[in-house]
Formats: structure tokens, sequence, C-alpha cells
């Protein structure tokens, strides 16, 4: 349990770091989206691990079963809303980036700043 | 045995990370990005969180790899190769991860129940959730409830992005040219002359469809909720859209109706409130809703829950439908 503990915080800490390098260092727009809902996605797994506690279960109230002890029900809470926020902040995102293509014709970084440097 | 599991899902996930950002063609990195986010749906279900795991399934895998193709399909499916700065870029990252990893040190260990996380209002939602609000699902009852201001905050953001959408896409594009309008005339029937994925996608839709309202009025007692049900609702019809097209959903389900799905959705929720401020409470405080206040707080969730659902399934086809037709127009 110690070990998987370490491991999840490290994942964290790696997928967080992938989605970030996606973002400052790729020029194509959509690939830095992509980088984005990586990084989103390690925040929402990094609440969730802090949610667990060891020996819980899921926060539902059984008629059977007495005295359960239950994972942390408010991290869960926050991230089931961030994910459907999360995908329409997106959409947004993709969005924007089908009108930059439309007007500057092309969606790389490197492209527009020339076209808005002329 | 749940342990190797955790951390072979985990290796997994990073696996898949590193492969979607070294990839040149991001159709691929889209279809990974669907794979990631199924890999971390189901590590979120083995921590504990069937609800944002379900969530996640019908989000991420199902919708948002729709969407990030529809936006590849107005783009391109390539990206130029050379990378400025990336030995930059890459020292950058190296010393963030080295800063945070030096971070997790300080963290409480995985699955400790003295964590401070679970010491302050989480064992009082958990300890009176049975006496206030009485269903069995307390993350449905800490969402719909106890932080109902929370979550009308977050339908009027999935409200909004839904009208920023609509509003950066729904203007006619420059250049309407006769061959892309012949073209849609051909493409506009999506994928009606494929036998098979058209009559398995036929039978499949129903059987969502029954699925998102079994989630949506089941929220209460077991994993499931508005959130979750309006994704899976929406998928149903953007998998009907890309079999049988575009023009029939929009037959099946028009424009006007997602429109006023959406605003009634959010309204509903706001009108729950309010509600309960002319009854003599609280905003959102649905204890006076009946007379006895535990179901007040059961009619508010299920009637909260309708709107959020509604919301949901409102915006995301809008978005659907707003990146398609562009692809078309």
């Amino acid at each position: 349990m110690q070990l998987l503990g370490i491991y999840y915080y490290w994942v964290f800490a790696v997928l967080l770091m992938i989605g970030f390098y996606a973002v400052i260092a790729k020029d194509n727009l959509v690939k830095k989206l992509i980088g984005l809902s990586i990084f989103q996605s390690a925040v929402f797994l990094l609440y969730i691990t802090m949610g667990k506690v060891a020996g819980g279960t899921a926060p539902i109230y059984q008629d059977d079963i007495a005295g359960q002890l239950f994972s942390n029900p408010l991290p869960q809470v926050l991230i089931l809303t961030a994910i459907v926020v999360g995908i329409s902040t997106t959409a947004l995102g993709l969005g924007i980036v089908v009108r930059i293509k439309e007007e500057y014709g092309s969606i790389e970084e490197q492209d527009i700043q020339e076209i808005d440097r002329r | 045995m749940t342990v190797l599991f955790g951390i072979f899902l985990l290796t997994l996930l990073v696996i898949t990370a590193v492969a979607i950002v070294r990839t040149e063609n991001l159709f691929v990195a889209v279809m990974l990005l669907g794979i990631f986010s199924l890999l971390i749906a189901l590590n979120f279900f083995i921590i504990d969180a069937a609800d944002v795991a379900l969530t996640e399934a019908a989000v991420g895998a199902g919708i948002s790899t729709v969407l990030f193709l529809g936006a590849l399909a107005l783009t391109s499916e390539y990206e130029r190769t050379v990378t400025r700065h990336r030995l930059l870029s890459l020292a950058v990252v190296v010393c963030a991860t080295l800063v945070v990893l030096y971070a997790t040190f300080d963290k409480p260990t995985f699955g400790d129940p003295n964590a401070p996380v679970h010491q302050h209002v989480a064992p009082w939602y958990l300890e009176n959730e049975p006496k206030f609000i009485d269903i069995p699902n307390v993350v449905t009852a800490v969402l719909g409830s106890f932080r109902g201001y929370d979550t009308l905050g977050e339908v009027f953001v999935v409200f909004t992005a839904g009208i920023g959408v609509l509003f950066l896409l729904s203007t006619k594009p420059a250049s309407v040219t006769g061959r892309r309008a012949k073209a849609r005339e051909e493409s506009g029937i999506g994928l009606r002359h494929d036998l098979i994925p058209r009559v398995v996608a036929r039978l499949l839709v129903p059987f969502i469809l029954l699925f998102g309202l079994y989630v949506q009025f089941h929220g209460e007692y077991g994993p499931g909720g508005g959130f979750q049900a309006g994704a899976l609702i929406a998928a149903a019809f953007i998998l009907y859209a890309l079999v049988e097209g575009e023009e029939r959903t929009l037959e099946v389900l028009p424009k006007n109706v997602l429109i006023a799905l959406t605003a009634v959705g959010a309204l509903l929720y706001g009108a729950v409130g309010v509600a309960g401020m002319l009854l003599g409470a609280e905003f959102l405080n649905y204890s006076v809703l009946a007379p006895n206040p535990v179901t007040g707080q059961q009619t508010g969730i299920i009637l909260i829950e309708a709107g959020v659902g509604m919301t949901v399934t409102g915006v995301l086809l809008l978005i659907f439908h707003a990146f398609a037709a562009r692809d078309q127009a």
C-alpha cells in the first residue's frame, strides 16, 4: 500500500509534466489542447487519490451492510463536475482553433505569429 | 492483487501519455487520448470513485474523442515535425517535475484515514447524510444538496461554454464553394452505405438511451446522476449521427429543441432554488419543498438532477452539431 501511494503521486507528477510539455513545446494548437487534457486528467487523478481511505469502498450506503468504511465523497463530487466542465471548455478551445484555422489558414503557432507580425 | 493492478494501470497511463505527445499524427493522438481516458476511468474505479469513473468513461472516451475528430476534420491531421525550443522546454519540465516530486514526500500516505482531507466536512457529510437526505449514494447527496451551489455554478459554466461554441461556430464561413457543397451531399449521409456499422449502431442506440435514463433516475441509489446521464444520452445521439448522418439526427432532435433543453435545464435548477426561497428557506434549501424535510430534499435532488441532465445533453449535442455543420459547410 505504501509503495502504491508513492507511485500514485509520482504518476500524477509525471502525467502533469507530460501535459505541460505538450502545452509549452508543441507548436500545433490541437496538440496543445490535447496536452491540456492530459494535464487536467493528472489533477483529477490527484484529487481522487487523496480521497481514498485504506480499506474503504465507494460511498454508497447499502441496506444489508452496516458500519462500512467509505472513501471521501467530497473530492469525487468536485471532480465529477470538473470532468463535464473540462469537456465543455475543451470544446470551446477547439472552436477557437477552428476559427483560427479559417482566418489564418494554419494551426501552427509559428505561422500564426508570422502572419500577425506582417 | 489490487496493488499490482493499480501499478499496472498507472504504468500503462504514463506510456499512453508519452505516446500521445510523441506521435506526429494527430488522428493517432486523439485515438490514444480515448484510450488514456478509459485507463484513467479504470484507475478512478479501483480507488473507489465509481461515479467519477462513469463520467470519465462517457465523457473522455466517448464525447471528447468525437469532438477532437470533428476539429481535426476542419483543421489538419498532421502536425509539423519541427519543435522549437525543445531543449529549453525539456529543461523547464524536468525542473518542474523534480519540484513536484519533492513535494510528494510531504503528502499524507495513500489511504491514510487521518489525512487532513478526511478531517473537515467529509466525515460530517457521511455521518449526517442518512439523517438529512437519506439516499444511498452519498456522492449524489453532496453534489445535489450539500454542495448545491457548486453544482449550480458548474451547470452554468457548461451552459456558458455551449453558448460560446455556438457564437464561435454558427457564423457562416467565408468561402462556401460549390465543390464543398457537392461534397456535402455525398458525405452528409454518414456511414449509411456500410451495413455492419449501421446495423450494430441501430441496435445499440436504444440501449444506450435506456442506460442513460437508468443512470439519470438511479443516480440516488447507485453510481450515476445528471452529468453522467447527459453525457450518455448525448453519446447515443452522436452515434446515431455518425451512422445515419447529421441531418437525420436533427430531424429527430431539432436544434431549437436542443437550445430549449439547455436553457430549461439550467433554469429548472435555478427555479428549484428560488422555490425554496419563496417557501421561506434559503436559496437551494430543498427541505421546504415537501411537508417532510427528508422527502423535500429527495424531491429537490431529483429535480435538479433532471435539470443537470437536460443541460448537459443539450450543450454536448449543440457543440457536436456546431462542429459537424461546420464540417459540411
